[in-house]
């Protein structure tokens, strides 16, 4: 017999018959096995796995189906049977590292807070239990970890502290929900590791929640994909990946940015439009109110984009990436070093002097949520800019209607207000209010980091084509080293503030000389599969 | 793959402003009792002369202190005069001062705090004053404002006034802090809007829900202010009825008609509370996650 098997479960809203957002799901996980349950943003993925641990919101209701856990139905189980089965018999693990510990709570007891309510070990019992459980999870210097406030530790660590409060009852199914998602590659390539590890050690079953293709290559045995609450297909992970069944499988396979850097464009013009010279940022130090450490956030970065050309800065949380496009912007001011825009030093001009540079330089930001003042019409939010440089307000708002069409939206979109659109159309109207200045360079800073890979893949394609189109010069900051093998020309490469590798991109990414290039690039998951056409890389080379 | 065409764009669903209000006056029979008993203060407030069935001023020896009848429906005053219609007339003076120190407070807060939240030095200077502010009882500011000044309504009004101002600052302040950081901000000011046009748009309409909420707190609390500075002979000229005065100068009369105390600190109360009631009305209202968590419950 199965340990989870989930029958047609059908989950609501307000438990109404026609507002289903789980519709008829049906999944089987073995002991010891690794199922992933793949989708976009609202494919149900992360309701199932609440409607299992019994955690949906009160809004949400299971109305058919069934959930057994070793033959007993969860969706009939009391709150108190729940309550005795989580971290026993199941458990989970989530998204935030960050918010899903207590602040106040040492790290140690929080572990040891699980076996207080599950068991009747000892004090001391408990306490060397959460340690064992701690080294199991490779926590360095245990004995003084174990004595640490969460906000002591780092994400990763965070996260290997839940696994280890998810694991100490040694459960038979862990839940993870995108366990990964809000970490650095380099950690996330250790996390996952170590759940691999422990389901081996523990010989749990893993229910494993991603949007993340590469994730799925790299932790799956069988595969669940998800879309809008219904299941596509169920495979094995070899085999989904290979031949996938369904069309949406097929296209979500090949939204996949392949980590191969793109074939080198010849440059087309020798203009520089956009350069700094050695710029620096420093946060803190000494002042008149303030003492403090001084960070430096960005150090002796030395760039240069051509005019249609794409530069990708590379790096992980921290780096310094988003220091240095928010220097680069002037929206925080450069400590030292030049910025040219067009061949103009901006770096140290008044706000007044830098006003006629601002149309030649804008930029997209990462979260399409926030980037819309929501209680003004997107036209108006596109037209802000070249009404304050004197372009009549009818004219203005043709050329929005124009740019909405550009980016794919229809013109009518200029009345209407942000939260009427999807994230991916938020992000174009972004791009467009961007565009609407006319400028030479658009910074991208994460821009497609919070969409969902179909999504992220059309707005790829459209800087693609603008750029084609307008000879645009972009800075595309991001972290994640498949979007920039796609679309960046030349590659830099930042950690702790410093430039670590910086050419063109076949030789950043396809030939790195750094150690932290190579680390970053090894733990990129999904790095073996070619994505796009169905088999691994090794495969192709024969 | 998701769709990017016309058609999953949803058609707009704006609310007019009169719907909005609407909503909220019937939004529980409670605070529709509330807004009646308001409008009702108001309108027999605002046109007191035709309503009232005495001279609220006029001084009757004979008729002092009586008791509540048929000719005076809740008795009359030390003075003779009719205790209803000081009290209706009374509501002139605590509504204006009330209305009035809230709009001036929040104008005033507003600025300030547009000017603390943004420009930094700004903010190390005027916080600590407003830190300063803080420091002093209200109430005592008040009466050392009065005195310094001299009673009539507009002393009053400053008096009442400044108290509030410091804690619609920290208010807007922290809006300002935290809506400057938004990516819609930073691309204005990319797109080289200027600075006063980047609080008209972007920053004003942010703090604008939490301020409206705030001044009907401070309304009340400003009329509460006025009757005590009233009762303490630090308020309004003893002549003008406020519901204070009225108060103040039946104290020493309690025990013979204990009504010209309790009948204007009643109407005091249920004011207070009244437009306090539709605060919190306005609040869940412009608040969505307070709607929210009134689902789940």
């Amino acid at each position: 017999m199965s340990l989870l098997e989930i029958n047609d479960l059908r989950i609501a809203l307000n438990g109404e018959q026609d507002k289903q957002v789980v519709k008829g799901l049906n999944l089987s996980i073995e002991p010891g096995q690794t199922m992933c349950l793949v989708g976009e943003s609202g494919s149900g993925k992360s309701l199932t796995a609440l409607a299992t641990m019994g955690l949906l919101p009160p809004v949400l209701k299971p109305i058919a189906g069934t959930i057994n856990l070793k033959g007993e139905d969860m969706l009939k189980a009391s709150a108190s049977r729940m309550r005795e089965l989580r971290a026993v018999s199941m458990s989970m693990i989530f998204q935030e590292p960050m918010t899903a510990l207590n602040p106040v709570v040492r790290v140690g007891q929080q572990i040891e807070e699980v076996l207080e309510f599950h068991s009747s070990m000892s004090k001391s019992a408990r306490a060397k239990r959460a340690k064992e459980m701690m080294e199991a999870v490779h926590l360095p210097d245990v004995e003084k970890m174990y004595r640490s406030f969460p906000h002591q530790l780092s994400g990763g660590q965070r996260q290997r502290i839940m696994i280890a409060m998810a694991l100490v009852m040694r459960p038979q199914l862990l839940i993870a929900d995108e366990p990964t998602t809000a970490l650095d590659v380099t950690t996330q390539a250790q996390i996952l590791s170590l759940i691999r590890e422990l389901r081996e050690d523990q010989g749990a079953a893993v229910l494993f929640i991603t949007h993340d293709m590469g994730v799925v290559s790299e932790i799956a045995d069988d595969v669940t994909v998800l879309k809008l609450g219904e299941v596509m297909e169920t495979q094995s992970v070899d085999n989904l990946l290979r031949h996938p069944q369904t069309d949406y499988t097929r296209d979500l396979l090949q939204s996949v940015p392949s980590q191969v850097p793109r074939l080198a464009r010849a440059q087309t013009s020798d203009n520089i439009v956009l350069a700094t010279q050695d710029l620096n940022k420093t946060y803190g130090g000494g002042g008149w109110f303030s003492r403090g450490r001084e960070v430096k956030a960005a150090q002796d970065v030395s760039i240069s984009l051509n005019k249609g050309r794409t530069l990708g800065i590379v790096g992980e949380s921290g780096s310094g990436k988003t220091t240095v496009a928010r220097c680069i912007m002037r929206l925080i001011d450069p400590t030292s070093g030049k910025v040219m825009v067009d061949g103009t030093d901006i770096a140290t001009m008044s706000q007044k002097e830098l006003k006629p540079h601002r149309k030649d330089i804008q930029i997209v930001f990462q979260d399409p949520m926030r980037s819309l003042n929501p209680r003004i019409e997107v036209g108006q939010s596109i037209i802000e800019g070249p009404l304050n440089f004197g372009t009549p307000r009818h004219e203005a708002l043709k050329r929005a209607r124009e740019l909405l069409e550009l980016v794919g939206l229809p013109a009518s979109a200029v009345d209407r207000f942000p939260h009427q659109f999807s994230g991916g159309q938020r992000q174009r109207i972004a791009i467009a209010r961007a565009l609407a200045m006319d400028p030479d360079v658009l910074v991208a800073d994460e821009a497609v980091s919070a969409l969902d890979v179909s999504v992220q893949a059309q707005v790829l394609d459209l800087l693609a084509e603008l750029q084609e189109r307008l000879g645009l010069g972009i800075l595309f900051i991001t972290h994640d080293l498949g979007v920039a093998a796609q679309i960046c020309d030349d590659v830099l490469v930042m950690q702790y503030g410093q430039v670590v590798e910086y050419g063109p991109a076949a030789q950043v990414l396809g030939a790195p000389k750094q150690d932290y290039t190579k680390a970053l690039i090894a733990a990129a998951p999904g790095r073996h599969w070619d994505f796009a056409n169905f088999r691994p890389f090794a495969e192709a080379a024969n | 793959m998701t769709d990017q065409t016309a058609a999953n764009i949803a058609p707009p669903d704006r609310p007019s402003a009169l719907s909005r209000v609407r909503e909220i006056v019937f939004s529980s029979p409670l605070v529709f009792i509330a807004t009646a008993i308001l409008v009702l203060i108001a309108l027999s407030a605002l046109f007191a002369p035709w309503v009232v069935p005495h001279d609220p001023v006029r001084l009757q020896p004979a008729v002092r202190l009586k008791p509540p009848s048929d000719t005076f429906w809740l008795g009359t005053d030390a003075f003779g005069r009719d205790l209803f219609s000081r009290i209706i007339t009374g509501g002139q003076i605590s509504l204006v001062v009330g209305v009035l120190a809230a709009v001036c407070a929040v104008l005033f807060g507003l600025l300030l705090g547009l000017l603390a939240g943004y420009i930094r030095w700004v903010d190390a200077v005027l916080m600590r004053m407003v830190d300063g502010l803080m420091a002093i009882p209200s109430i005592l500011l008040a009466i050392a404002i009065v005195s310094l000044w001299g009673a009539s309504l507009w002393t009053v009004l400053v008096a009442i006034t400044i108290p509030e101002v410091p804690r619609v600052v920290r208010l807007v302040r922290s809006l300002v802090l935290s809506a400057r950081e938004e990516p819609y901000v930073e691309a204005a000011i990319a797109a080289g809007t200027p600075t006063w046009l980047i609080m008209r748009r972007h920053l004003v309409p942010n703090t604008l829900a939490p301020l409206i909420i705030q001044g009907t707190y401070i309304c009340a609390s400003a009329i509460l202010t006025e009757a005590i500075l009233s009762f303490l002979g630090a308020g309004i000229n003893p002549e003008t009825p406020s519901w204070g005065n009225i108060m103040a100068e039946g104290r020493i009369y309690f025990q013979i008609n204990p009504g010209i105390v309790l009948w204007p600190g009643l109407v005091v109360s249920v004011a207070i509370l009244s437009i306090n009631l539709l605060g919190d009305a306005v609040r869940d209202a412009l608040d969505p996650r307070m709607a929210k968590r009134g689902i789940e419950r």
